[in-house]
Protein backbone atom coordinates (compact mmCIF):
# COMPACT_ATOMS: atom_id res chain seq x y z
CA UNK A 1 0.00 0.00 0.00
CA UNK A 2 1.15 3.43 -0.93
CA UNK A 3 1.66 6.23 1.42
CA UNK A 4 -1.38 8.33 0.28
CA UNK A 5 -3.77 4.95 0.51
CA UNK A 6 -2.37 5.21 4.17
CA UNK A 7 -3.03 8.21 5.10
CA UNK A 8 -7.16 7.98 3.67
CA UNK A 9 -6.99 4.65 5.98
CA UNK A 10 -5.49 6.60 8.88
CA UNK A 11 -8.29 9.34 8.65
CA UNK A 12 -10.59 5.96 8.90
CA UNK A 13 -9.06 5.46 12.22
CA UNK A 14 -7.15 2.26 10.73
CA UNK A 15 -4.53 1.06 13.41
CA UNK A 16 -2.70 -0.90 11.52
CA UNK A 17 -2.20 1.89 8.66
CA UNK A 18 -1.07 4.17 11.59
CA UNK A 19 1.34 2.01 12.63
CA UNK A 20 2.64 1.89 9.13
CA UNK A 21 3.18 5.60 9.17
CA UNK A 22 4.35 5.54 12.78
CA UNK A 23 7.62 3.69 11.68
CA UNK A 24 7.84 5.44 8.46
CA UNK A 25 8.09 9.03 9.99
CA UNK A 26 9.15 8.26 13.71
CA UNK A 27 12.41 8.70 13.53
CA UNK A 28 12.12 11.55 10.61
CA UNK A 29 9.73 13.36 13.55
CA UNK A 30 12.40 12.27 16.45
CA UNK A 31 15.29 13.77 14.13
CA UNK A 32 13.51 17.22 13.66
CA UNK A 33 12.31 17.18 17.48
CA UNK A 34 15.66 16.39 18.51
CA UNK A 35 17.08 18.97 16.69
CA UNK A 36 15.27 22.02 18.82
CA UNK A 37 15.32 20.25 22.27
CA UNK A 38 18.55 18.83 21.88
CA UNK A 39 17.87 16.02 24.29
CA UNK A 40 17.08 12.53 23.50
CA UNK A 41 14.67 11.62 26.28
CA UNK A 42 12.42 14.48 25.93
CA UNK A 43 12.21 14.39 21.69
CA UNK A 44 11.29 10.53 22.29
CA UNK A 45 8.20 11.99 24.75
CA UNK A 46 7.23 14.91 22.63
CA UNK A 47 7.23 12.44 19.65
CA UNK A 48 4.92 9.47 21.26
CA UNK A 49 2.84 12.91 22.17
CA UNK A 50 2.91 13.85 18.44
CA UNK A 51 1.93 11.04 16.77
CA UNK A 52 -0.95 10.64 19.26
CA UNK A 53 -2.31 13.95 18.89
CA UNK A 54 -2.03 13.31 15.25
CA UNK A 55 -4.57 10.50 15.43
CA UNK A 56 -6.96 12.18 18.04
CA UNK A 57 -6.70 14.85 15.29
CA UNK A 58 -6.78 13.03 12.08
CA UNK A 59 -10.37 14.68 11.00
CA UNK A 60 -8.73 18.05 10.91
CA UNK A 61 -5.82 16.82 8.14
CA UNK A 62 -7.43 17.82 4.82
CA UNK A 63 -5.01 15.92 2.06
CA UNK A 64 -5.90 18.58 -0.53
CA UNK A 65 -4.52 21.07 1.67
CA UNK A 66 -0.68 18.85 1.94
CA UNK A 67 1.39 16.41 2.47
CA UNK A 68 0.59 14.13 5.56
CA UNK A 69 4.27 14.33 6.49
CA UNK A 70 4.28 18.00 6.31
CA UNK A 71 1.20 18.37 8.40
CA UNK A 72 2.99 15.79 10.85
CA UNK A 73 6.54 17.58 10.89
CA UNK A 74 4.28 20.86 11.56
CA UNK A 75 2.95 19.16 14.98
CA UNK A 76 6.25 17.95 15.89
CA UNK A 77 8.48 21.48 15.16
CA UNK A 78 5.75 23.14 17.59
CA UNK A 79 4.94 20.60 20.05
CA UNK A 80 8.99 21.16 20.54
CA UNK A 81 9.39 24.89 20.74
CA UNK A 82 6.11 24.76 22.76
CA UNK A 83 8.85 22.63 24.79
CA UNK A 84 11.48 24.59 24.51
CA UNK A 85 9.26 27.68 26.08
CA UNK A 86 7.83 25.78 28.85
CA UNK A 87 9.11 26.58 32.36
CA UNK A 88 10.33 23.37 33.42
CA UNK A 89 12.56 22.75 29.75
CA UNK A 90 13.87 26.86 30.99
CA UNK A 91 14.77 25.76 34.55
CA UNK A 92 16.29 22.25 33.34
CA UNK A 93 19.03 24.44 32.13
CA UNK A 94 19.41 22.63 28.97
CA UNK A 95 22.20 24.32 26.69
CA UNK A 96 20.38 24.76 22.86
CA UNK A 97 23.51 25.40 21.05
CA UNK A 98 22.97 26.69 17.96
CA UNK A 99 24.59 23.63 15.65
CA UNK A 100 22.90 22.86 12.74
CA UNK A 101 21.33 19.31 12.26
CA UNK A 102 24.76 18.64 10.59
CA UNK A 103 26.33 18.78 13.12
CA UNK A 104 24.53 16.28 14.76
CA UNK A 105 24.98 14.45 12.07
CA UNK A 106 28.54 14.30 12.40
CA UNK A 107 28.80 13.89 15.88
CA UNK A 108 26.44 10.52 16.04
CA UNK A 109 28.89 7.59 16.28
CA UNK A 110 29.55 6.17 13.17
CA UNK A 111 29.59 2.25 14.15
CA UNK A 112 25.69 1.67 14.29
CA UNK A 113 25.33 3.76 10.82
CA UNK A 114 23.25 2.20 8.72
CA UNK A 115 23.06 2.75 4.70
CA UNK A 116 21.63 5.48 4.78
CA UNK A 117 22.92 7.07 7.71
CA UNK A 118 26.48 6.55 5.34
CA UNK A 119 25.01 8.39 2.40
CA UNK A 120 23.86 11.45 4.02
CA UNK A 121 27.49 11.45 6.31
CA UNK A 122 28.62 11.71 2.89
CA UNK A 123 25.93 14.18 1.31
CA UNK A 124 26.48 16.52 4.52
CA UNK A 125 30.34 16.67 4.25
CA UNK A 126 30.46 17.63 0.79
CA UNK A 127 27.01 19.91 1.40
CA UNK A 128 27.43 24.00 1.08
CA UNK A 129 26.66 25.97 3.59
CA UNK A 130 24.15 27.72 1.79
CA UNK A 131 22.64 24.36 1.80
CA UNK A 132 22.49 23.70 5.16
CA UNK A 133 21.48 26.72 6.00
CA UNK A 134 18.16 26.69 3.58
CA UNK A 135 17.48 23.34 4.71
CA UNK A 136 17.81 23.58 8.17
CA UNK A 137 15.56 26.75 8.49
CA UNK A 138 12.61 25.60 5.78
CA UNK A 139 12.20 21.87 6.83
CA UNK A 140 13.82 21.73 10.32
CA UNK A 141 13.05 24.95 11.96
CA UNK A 142 9.68 25.85 9.70
CA UNK A 143 10.59 29.17 9.01
CA UNK A 144 8.95 30.47 5.79
CA UNK A 145 10.38 31.49 2.77
CA UNK A 146 10.11 35.00 3.32
CA UNK A 147 11.92 34.41 6.97
CA UNK A 148 14.27 32.31 5.87
CA UNK A 149 14.99 34.90 3.14
CA UNK A 150 15.50 37.66 5.91
CA UNK A 151 17.54 35.51 8.04
CA UNK A 152 20.01 34.80 5.73
CA UNK A 153 20.02 38.03 3.49
CA UNK A 154 18.55 36.34 -0.14
CA UNK A 155 15.80 37.05 -2.60
CA UNK A 156 13.31 34.96 -2.21
CA UNK A 157 13.76 33.57 -5.93
CA UNK A 158 16.92 33.03 -4.47
CA UNK A 159 16.14 30.63 -1.79
CA UNK A 160 13.42 28.72 -4.02
CA UNK A 161 15.84 27.43 -6.34
CA UNK A 162 18.81 27.10 -4.22
CA UNK A 163 16.23 25.12 -2.09
CA UNK A 164 15.62 23.20 -4.81
CA UNK A 165 19.24 22.23 -6.22
CA UNK A 166 20.13 21.22 -2.56
CA UNK A 167 17.31 18.73 -2.22
CA UNK A 168 18.38 17.45 -5.40
CA UNK A 169 21.77 17.02 -4.03
CA UNK A 170 20.49 15.34 -1.09
CA UNK A 171 18.13 12.94 -3.79
CA UNK A 172 20.73 11.54 -5.33
CA UNK A 173 23.14 10.88 -2.16
CA UNK A 174 19.98 8.83 -0.44
CA UNK A 175 17.46 7.71 -2.68
CA UNK B 1 1.70 25.01 -18.43
CA UNK B 2 4.83 23.18 -18.95
CA UNK B 3 5.01 20.67 -16.29
CA UNK B 4 8.24 20.12 -16.39
CA UNK B 5 9.46 23.98 -16.02
CA UNK B 6 6.29 23.32 -13.09
CA UNK B 7 8.75 21.10 -11.00
CA UNK B 8 11.71 22.69 -11.54
CA UNK B 9 10.91 25.88 -10.33
CA UNK B 10 11.60 24.56 -6.66
CA UNK B 11 7.57 25.01 -5.94
CA UNK B 12 7.34 20.93 -5.29
CA UNK B 13 10.26 21.61 -2.47
CA UNK B 14 8.13 24.47 -1.03
CA UNK B 15 4.96 22.10 -0.98
CA UNK B 16 7.01 19.81 0.89
CA UNK B 17 8.23 21.87 3.32
CA UNK B 18 4.56 23.41 3.91
CA UNK B 19 5.57 26.83 2.83
CA UNK B 20 2.53 27.19 0.17
CA UNK B 21 -0.77 28.93 0.21
CA UNK B 22 -3.67 26.71 0.51
CA UNK B 23 -4.16 28.24 -3.02
CA UNK B 24 -1.31 26.95 -4.09
CA UNK B 25 -1.52 23.48 -2.26
CA UNK B 26 -4.82 22.83 -3.76
CA UNK B 27 -3.16 23.60 -7.05
CA UNK B 28 -0.29 21.09 -6.28
CA UNK B 29 -2.74 18.09 -5.06
CA UNK B 30 -4.69 18.92 -8.41
CA UNK B 31 -1.63 18.36 -10.56
CA UNK B 32 -0.30 15.44 -8.37
CA UNK B 33 -3.62 13.73 -9.25
CA UNK B 34 -3.68 14.75 -13.30
CA UNK B 35 0.14 14.48 -13.58
CA UNK B 36 1.95 11.04 -12.22
CA UNK B 37 5.56 12.90 -12.83
CA UNK B 38 4.51 15.48 -10.32
CA UNK B 39 3.60 13.11 -7.70
CA UNK B 40 6.69 11.13 -8.29
CA UNK B 41 8.40 14.11 -8.20
CA UNK B 42 6.60 14.72 -4.29
CA UNK B 43 6.90 11.70 -3.23
CA UNK B 44 11.19 11.54 -4.09
CA UNK B 45 11.45 15.31 -2.53
CA UNK B 46 9.41 13.53 0.38
CA UNK B 47 11.10 10.48 0.91
CA UNK B 48 14.82 12.54 1.09
CA UNK B 49 13.24 14.84 3.11
CA UNK B 50 12.40 12.05 5.40
CA UNK B 51 15.64 10.29 5.79
CA UNK B 52 17.57 13.48 6.15
CA UNK B 53 15.54 14.43 9.17
CA UNK B 54 15.64 10.77 10.23
CA UNK B 55 19.39 10.65 10.35
CA UNK B 56 19.26 13.54 12.69
CA UNK B 57 17.70 11.24 15.49
CA UNK B 58 20.74 9.99 17.73
CA UNK B 59 18.68 6.65 18.69
CA UNK B 60 15.03 6.25 18.88
CA UNK B 61 13.67 3.02 20.25
CA UNK B 62 9.99 3.75 20.46
CA UNK B 63 7.89 1.11 19.36
CA UNK B 64 3.97 1.52 18.21
CA UNK B 65 3.25 -0.41 21.25
CA UNK B 66 4.38 2.04 23.56
CA UNK B 67 1.64 4.16 22.09
CA UNK B 68 -0.88 1.90 20.71
CA UNK B 69 -2.54 1.95 24.24
CA UNK B 70 -2.93 5.77 23.69
CA UNK B 71 -4.69 5.79 20.76
CA UNK B 72 -8.09 4.20 22.39
CA UNK B 73 -8.18 6.57 24.89
CA UNK B 74 -10.66 8.80 23.17
CA UNK B 75 -10.29 11.71 25.36
CA UNK B 76 -9.47 15.13 23.84
CA UNK B 77 -8.20 16.33 26.79
CA UNK B 78 -5.50 13.66 26.56
CA UNK B 79 -4.49 15.30 23.36
CA UNK B 80 -4.64 18.45 24.51
CA UNK B 81 -2.46 17.69 27.86
CA UNK B 82 0.46 16.92 25.80
CA UNK B 83 1.79 20.05 24.61
CA UNK B 84 2.24 21.39 28.11
CA UNK B 85 1.55 18.60 30.50
CA UNK B 86 2.61 20.68 33.34
CA UNK B 87 0.39 23.80 32.73
CA UNK B 88 -2.99 22.00 32.37
CA UNK B 89 -2.55 20.31 35.16
CA UNK B 90 -1.61 23.50 37.46
CA UNK B 91 -4.85 24.78 35.58
CA UNK B 92 -6.72 22.17 36.70
CA UNK B 93 -5.59 22.14 40.01
CA UNK B 94 -5.85 25.76 40.56
CA UNK B 95 -9.21 25.79 39.56
CA UNK B 96 -9.95 22.54 41.46
CA UNK B 97 -8.40 24.87 44.65
CA UNK B 98 -10.59 27.46 44.03
CA UNK B 99 -13.20 25.22 44.22
CA UNK B 100 -12.51 23.41 47.19
CA UNK B 101 -11.16 27.16 48.62
CA UNK B 102 -14.58 29.20 47.87
CA UNK B 103 -16.58 25.70 49.38
CA UNK B 104 -15.17 26.05 52.45
CA UNK B 105 -15.47 29.55 52.69
CA UNK B 106 -18.77 29.31 51.85
CA UNK B 107 -19.27 26.46 54.73
CA UNK B 108 -17.26 29.02 56.91
CA UNK B 109 -19.77 32.06 56.14
CA UNK B 110 -22.37 29.66 57.32
CA UNK B 111 -20.96 28.47 60.31
CA UNK B 112 -20.07 32.04 61.47
CA UNK B 113 -23.69 32.92 60.87
CA UNK B 114 -25.16 30.37 62.63
CA UNK B 115 -22.77 31.08 65.68
CA UNK B 116 -23.92 34.64 65.82
CA UNK B 117 -27.34 33.29 65.73
CA UNK B 118 -26.59 31.22 68.97
CA UNK B 119 -24.81 34.11 70.60
CA UNK B 120 -28.06 36.02 70.10
CA UNK B 121 -30.23 33.59 71.36
CA UNK B 122 -27.70 33.62 74.50
CA UNK B 123 -27.18 37.04 75.12
CA UNK B 124 -30.93 37.28 74.95
CA UNK B 125 -31.58 34.31 77.56
CA UNK B 126 -28.82 36.36 79.83
CA UNK B 127 -30.56 39.42 79.89
CA UNK B 128 -33.60 37.50 80.63
CA UNK B 129 -31.86 35.97 83.82
CA UNK B 130 -30.07 39.14 84.40
CA UNK B 131 -34.04 41.02 84.56
CA UNK B 132 -35.18 38.22 86.46
CA UNK B 133 -32.45 37.91 89.10
CA UNK B 134 -32.69 42.15 89.45
CA UNK B 135 -36.62 41.30 89.99
CA UNK B 136 -35.62 38.50 92.77
CA UNK B 137 -32.86 40.49 94.54
CA UNK B 138 -35.45 43.38 95.06
CA UNK B 139 -38.15 41.04 96.17
CA UNK B 140 -35.53 39.52 98.47
CA UNK B 141 -34.34 42.51 99.73
CA UNK B 142 -38.08 44.31 100.21
CA UNK B 143 -38.68 40.78 102.21
CA UNK B 144 -35.66 41.24 104.61
CA UNK B 145 -36.79 45.11 104.99
CA UNK B 146 -40.67 44.04 106.22
CA UNK B 147 -38.62 41.13 108.26
CA UNK B 148 -37.52 43.41 110.04
CA UNK B 149 -39.67 45.47 110.86
CA UNK B 150 -41.72 43.12 111.96
CA UNK B 151 -38.88 41.50 114.28
CA UNK B 152 -38.11 45.38 115.67
CA UNK B 153 -38.98 45.60 119.12
CA UNK B 154 -39.76 49.00 118.87
CA UNK B 155 -42.61 48.66 116.27
CA UNK B 156 -46.27 48.21 118.07
CA UNK B 157 -48.14 45.70 116.58
CA UNK B 158 -52.31 45.62 116.15
CA UNK B 159 -54.03 42.86 115.38
CA UNK B 160 -57.67 44.94 113.01
CA UNK B 161 -60.38 42.19 113.75
CA UNK B 162 -63.15 41.66 111.12
CA UNK B 163 -66.32 43.66 111.31
CA UNK B 164 -70.32 43.42 111.13
CA UNK B 165 -69.08 44.28 106.98
CA UNK B 166 -66.68 41.77 106.45
CA UNK B 167 -66.47 39.18 109.52
CA UNK B 168 -63.50 37.28 107.92
CA UNK B 169 -61.74 40.36 106.84
CA UNK B 170 -58.25 40.63 109.15
CA UNK B 171 -55.81 43.41 108.69
CA UNK B 172 -52.58 44.01 111.04
CA UNK B 173 -51.11 47.28 111.67
CA UNK B 174 -47.34 47.64 112.91
CA UNK B 175 -46.72 51.28 113.73
CA UNK B 176 -43.08 52.44 114.21
CA UNK B 177 -43.49 55.59 115.91
CA UNK B 178 -39.63 56.62 116.06
CA UNK B 179 -40.61 57.18 112.01
CA UNK B 180 -44.55 58.53 112.71
CA UNK B 181 -45.35 55.12 110.13
CA UNK B 182 -47.50 52.18 109.88
CA UNK B 183 -47.23 49.36 108.03
CA UNK B 184 -50.34 47.57 107.25
CA UNK B 185 -50.62 43.70 106.24
CA UNK B 186 -53.91 44.01 104.36
CA UNK B 187 -53.39 40.17 103.12
CA UNK B 188 -56.62 39.24 105.30
CA UNK B 189 -58.76 41.71 103.28
CA UNK B 190 -60.94 40.62 100.29
CA UNK B 191 -60.63 42.67 96.78
CA UNK B 192 -62.23 46.02 96.51
CA UNK B 193 -65.03 46.02 94.05
CA UNK B 194 -64.73 48.85 91.47
CA UNK B 195 -64.96 52.38 92.40
CA UNK B 196 -63.77 51.76 95.62
CA UNK B 197 -61.52 51.70 97.76
CA UNK B 198 -60.38 50.76 101.29
CA UNK B 199 -59.35 54.36 103.58
CA UNK B 200 -57.62 53.76 106.83
CA UNK B 201 -58.42 55.93 109.90
CA UNK B 202 -56.26 56.77 112.92
CA UNK B 203 -59.06 56.99 115.84
CA UNK B 204 -58.73 58.32 119.41
CA UNK B 205 -61.08 57.06 121.77
CA UNK B 206 -62.35 59.99 124.05
CA UNK B 207 -64.21 61.76 122.47
CA UNK B 208 -64.21 59.36 119.33
CA UNK B 209 -62.34 61.14 116.78
CA UNK B 210 -61.20 59.67 113.37
CA UNK B 211 -58.54 61.11 111.34
CA UNK B 212 -57.93 59.82 107.59
CA UNK B 213 -54.33 58.43 107.04
CA UNK B 214 -55.00 57.73 103.33
CA UNK B 215 -56.45 55.19 100.87
CA UNK B 216 -55.24 52.56 99.26
CA UNK B 217 -55.51 53.10 95.91
CA UNK B 218 -52.92 50.42 94.24
CA UNK B 219 -54.65 47.39 96.60
CA UNK B 220 -55.19 44.78 93.37
CA UNK B 221 -51.87 45.56 91.70
CA UNK B 222 -49.65 45.45 95.17
CA UNK B 223 -48.39 41.23 95.65
CA UNK B 224 -47.76 41.01 98.79
CA UNK B 225 -50.71 43.39 100.42
CA UNK B 226 -47.89 45.41 102.67
CA UNK B 227 -48.69 49.12 102.32
CA UNK B 228 -46.95 52.10 104.14
CA UNK B 229 -48.60 54.87 105.44
CA UNK B 230 -47.64 58.01 107.37
CA UNK B 231 -49.13 58.74 111.15
CA UNK B 232 -48.29 61.13 113.23
CA UNK B 233 -51.10 61.16 115.23
CA UNK B 234 -51.17 60.18 118.91
CA UNK B 235 -53.15 56.73 118.19
CA UNK B 236 -55.15 54.27 120.37
CA UNK B 237 -57.13 52.20 117.86
CA UNK B 238 -56.67 51.99 113.58
CA UNK B 239 -60.01 51.26 111.48
CA UNK B 240 -60.15 50.24 108.04
CA UNK B 241 -63.31 51.29 105.82
CA UNK B 242 -64.57 50.75 102.34
CA UNK B 243 -64.99 53.89 100.69
CA UNK B 244 -66.21 55.58 97.17
CA UNK B 245 -62.79 55.79 95.04
CA UNK B 246 -60.89 59.36 96.54
CA UNK B 247 -61.81 58.57 100.03
CA UNK B 248 -64.18 60.24 102.43
CA UNK B 249 -63.46 63.23 104.96
CA UNK B 250 -65.25 60.91 108.01
CA UNK B 251 -65.28 56.96 107.98
CA UNK B 252 -68.77 55.23 106.71
CA UNK B 253 -69.26 52.91 109.51
CA UNK B 254 -71.62 50.68 108.08
CA UNK B 255 -68.50 49.60 105.84
CA UNK B 256 -66.05 49.02 108.31
CA UNK B 257 -64.42 46.38 107.77
CA UNK B 258 -61.58 46.18 110.29
CA UNK B 259 -60.95 47.54 113.77
CA UNK B 260 -58.39 47.18 116.33
CA UNK B 261 -57.14 48.99 119.52
CA UNK B 262 -53.76 49.60 120.92
CA UNK B 263 -52.97 46.73 123.72
CA UNK B 264 -52.25 48.72 126.08
CA UNK B 265 -55.12 51.15 126.56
Amino acid sequence: MDIDNLVIQFKKKDEKAFEKLYTMYKDSMHGVIYNIVRDNDIAEEIMQDVFIKAWHKADSYDVKKGRFFTWLINIARNAAIDKTRSKSFKNSGKNLNSDFFVDIIQSHDSLDDSTDAIGIKKFVDKLAKKCIEVIELLYFKGFTQKEASEELDMPIGTIKTRNRNCIKELREAVL
Amino acid sequence: MNINDYINSGILELYVAGQLSEKESSEVYDLMLKHPEVLKEVLEIEAAIVKLTASVSPKNKIAFNTIKDRLDNNTDSKVISLNRPKTQWLNYSGWAAAVVLAGGLIWTINQKSDLENQIQTVNTEKDFLEIQMETSKTDLAETKNLLNIIRDKSIINIPLEGQAAAPGAYANVYWDKKDDTVYLDLQGLPEPPEGKVYQVWSLTLNPLTPTSLGTIDDFIQDDNKIFKLKNANQSQAFGITLEPAGGSPSPTLEQLYTLGALASL
